[in-house]
């Protein structure tokens, strides 16, 4: 049996396809996550772009394709190896794991705020993340600090993507349109909300996404000013005081919210410089080329699949997931 | 004989008839000014822009289309206090595009 096993490292969207593939395929799969459970972040998220789906719904299918599968959870890998005829994973605690290849789906790190010491994350108490913004619209209430629904909210685009002052020149591709989701979002949790949102350049690229837009626009009557706030700074009453520059009209803008966003990006996490597999410019894990070698690493026996080799949407996730399993089956037939 | 309405000159900017001279001698001394997308980061911390109408986001694309005059003669607010330096998520070296421009223009 051990010439069949496949290590899955990562049970988020793109493990927990991949090893449900893989069985298909006539593998033994073998999930290992890091975190208690699996699920990765999606199964923090509230809702998703483009349609507002319920991101569980997506994790309770991804569960159900993957049950029975066998894993080990609060297990952190820190090392792959190619052997001569499999690979070894090496965990945290000195475990072991051994199977004919890896697939490695480890995804990426939410980009940490508080290097852009200028938005005050971590230090005004009402500028919150996308994520924990998130984390509000699943609980129901979005509130600021002091317990009250804001009026006023702004979401800053690109905060830790294009932006070479943190290290992070790539884009980060899904926030442009998580930063529009989570306007409308906005607007209908909290009546009569006024959300305006800061950008350099929108990225409505996907299927749907800017038609979304447009409704956020005419339906919700957000607002979208065209410039990269330079900095925020907190007023005795705790609302936020932000400096930036409408390009579009050319002058200087102040404004002052209730609540202030950053759509935070996603970064290559410290696995990428650990594993010892090629990397790229963004950190992130290298395929063996991006045209049409994308789910294989250059190392035998070791692929990928999801955000591991940078920013993916939840769609592109499952079908790399998809391939990385075919692709496996193909190589180990030869 | 005044009959009441005028010709004005057209506003287009000729990019046909623009030279480029000025603005690739800029091009070669600071090439970080090419990264410049515009984000507006600059201008909005910018401590002369507060009070002029001084905006190096615009400069620099003044300076890429040609309009070397209108360029130049926001050029004096600006007080070089490299602020715009540490904001440009771009890496754009401003400070040094802002002496450049002030050589050659």
């Amino acid at each position: 049996m051990t010439q069949e096993r496949i290590l899955v490292i990562g049970g988020g969207v793109a493990g927990m396809q991949a090893a449900a593939a893989l069985r298909e395929e006539g593998f033994e799969p073998f999930i290992i996550e890091k975190e208690k459970a699996a699920g990765g972040h999606v199964a923090r998220w509230d809702r998703l772009f483009p349609t507002q789906l319920r991101a569980q719904e997506v994790i309770d299918r991804l569960s159900a394709g993957a049950e029975g599968i066998g894993s080990a959870t609060g297990c952190e890998i820190v090392s792959v190896l190619p052997e001569a005829d499999g690979v070894t994973a090496i965990a945290a605690d000195g475990q072991r794991f051994e199977g004919r290849a890896a697939v490695v789906a480890t995804g990426f790190d939410l980009f940490d705020a508080r290097f852009k010491e200028e938005y005050g994350y971590g230090m005004y108490e009402n500028v919150v993340t996308s994520a924990e913004l998130e984390r509000m619209f699943r609980e129901g209430r979005v509130a600021m600090r002091s317990g009250e629904a804001p009026k006023r909210v702004a979401i800053l685009h690109c905060v830790g993507s294009r932006d070479e002052k943190v290290g992070q020149n790539h884009c980060s591709k899904v926030c442009c349109i998580t930063g529009i989701k989570q306007a409308i979002e906005l607007t209908e949790a909290v009546p009569g909300v006024q959300v305006t949102n800061f950008y350099m350049d929108l990225r409505a690229f996907g299927n749907g996404y800017e038609e979304l837009y447009r409704r956020s626009q005419v339906e919700h009557g957000v607002t979208y000013v065209r410039g990269r706030i330079s900095e925020a700074g907190e007023t005795l009453d705790k609302r936020i005081q932000l400096k930036v520059e409408d390009t579009l009209v050319g002058r200087p803008l102040r404004l002052t919210v209730d609540m202030l966003v950053l759509l935070v990006g996603m970064r290559a996490p410290g696995c990428c410089s650990s594993f010892g597999l090629p990397t790229q410019e963004n950190g992130f894990f290298a395929p063996r080329d991006p045209y049409v070698e994308t789910v294989a690493s250059p190392v035998r026996g070791i692929y990928l699949a999801g955000t591991a080799t940078g920013p993916k949407t939840i769609g592109e996730t499952v079908n790399e997931a998809l391939a990385v399993a075919r692709r496996i089956k193909r190589d180990l037939a030869k | 004989m005044d009959f009441g309405f005028t010709i004005n000159a057209p506003r287009a900017i000729y990019l046909d008839k623009m030279d480029p001279v000025l603005r690739d001698r800029v091009i070669a001394r600071e090439r970080t000014t090419l990264l410049c997308i515009g984000c507006g980061s600059c201008t909005a911390t910018c401590t002369a822009g507060q009070f002029t109408p001084f905006s190096l986001r615009k400069v620099q694309h003044l300076v890429r289309r040609g309009e070397y005059e209108t360029a130049k003669k926001s050029l004096k607010d600006c007080m070089l206090c490299g602020k715009c330096r540490m904001v440009c998520p771009r890496g754009v070296n401003t400070r040094a595009v802002i002496h450049v421009l002030l050589e050659i223009l």
